[in-house]
């Protein structure tokens, strides 16, 4: 446990940052961007080859002080939205984002009917 | 009324059987690529026959179709996928490589060895190239029209199959 946290410790180290802030956008980058190869894992997490390229892509682009939105884009062009561990909010992700919204709102409408056909005829 | 109630869970099981079975059939390691319908990006590199010599995506075109397979000693897949190119360069199919992270003596010895398929293979030691079309696995394989832009990517290796399932209908449709 300890060596593996070292090792991961170790991995970061590798890039060297001017300033902190550069640093912190890099690890944040690494947790939010996604391996293409081995698709359950961050950069951060992942050693594969492909995970190896794009961290070194994404310091280059950190130093050469580009904002998120171009580093997201330089991701996106090249491998798609799929990189991005949170998605997009566009056309064919509107079922993903606002699918649990609607679902509780039938929820809550049919709960709501049932609720009133069961209510008891009045005493008289 | 009632009756019909009582078949609602029937219902769904049916329409969630479809939807599984169809979800086992699909591939979630291959990525839709980024590139399709868009132009290969742009480069200026050398070639593993004659580095000196620069080639550009200008030269990658004029042919009706093109298939970009980008390669490299090192992946072993690639090995098991040589001879399929071979024969479709015999066919006349014109095949342009990228030869990525890799180094010219082996990949010179590699095409000396095995064939040359290609009408000649990008030499990007850096693997720049192929970070800019999206590559994440070796080898892979893109189908591009005569201006460059790219119709199909596949993962992994092209063999029979891929290339009649998965490339044959599109190239047909061109002509």
């Amino acid at each position: 446990m300890l060596l593996t946290s070292l090792g991961a410790v170790a991995a970061t180290d590798v890039y060297e940052f001017e300033t902190e802030e550069q640093r912190e956008r890099f690890k944040r980058f690494t947790y939010e961007l996604r391996c293409p190869k081995c698709q359950s894992q961050n950069l951060a997490g992942s050693d594969s080859m492909i995970s190896q390229d794009l961290k070194r892509e994404l310091h280059r682009l950190i130093i050469e002080g580009k904002s998120d939105q171009e580093i997201i884009d330089f991701m996106v062009s090249r491998y798609g939205d799929f990189v991005l561990y949170k998605p997009k909010f566009q056309a064919n992700t509107y079922l993903l984002w606002l699918g649990p919204a609607a679902l509780i709102l039938v929820g809550l409408g049919v709960f709501g009917w049932v609720l009133y056909k069961r209510q008891p005829p009045e005493i008289e | 009324m009632k009756r019909l109630k009582l078949f609602i869970p029937l219902v769904i099981f049916a329409g969630l059987a479809v939807l599984f079975w169809h979800g086992l059939k699909m591939d979630p390691t291959e990525l839709p690529s980024a590139l399709i319908g868009r132009q290969v990006p742009a480069f200026q590199l050398g070639t593993v026959k004659e580095p000196e010599q620069i080639v550009t995506r200008d030269d990658l075109k004029g042919h009706k179709f093109a298939l970009i397979n980008v390669w490299a000693t090192w992946c072993g897949p690639c090995r098991q996928e040589h001879p399929f190119l071979v024969k479709l360069a015999e066919q006349g199919i014109p095949i342009f490589g990228v030869n990525a992270k890799d180094e010219l003596d082996l990949a010179r010895e590699w095409l000396d060895e095995r064939g040359d398929p290609y009408q000649f293979s990008i030499f990007d030691p850096e693997g720049k190239l192929a970070l800019d079309m999206g590559v994440y696995g070796y080898p892979e394989t893109f189908l591009v029209d005569e201006n460059g832009t790219v119709l199909q990517r596949k993962t992994s290796v092209l063999d029979e199959r891929v290339w009649q399932q998965d490339f044959l209908p599109i190239i047909e449709k061109l002509n």
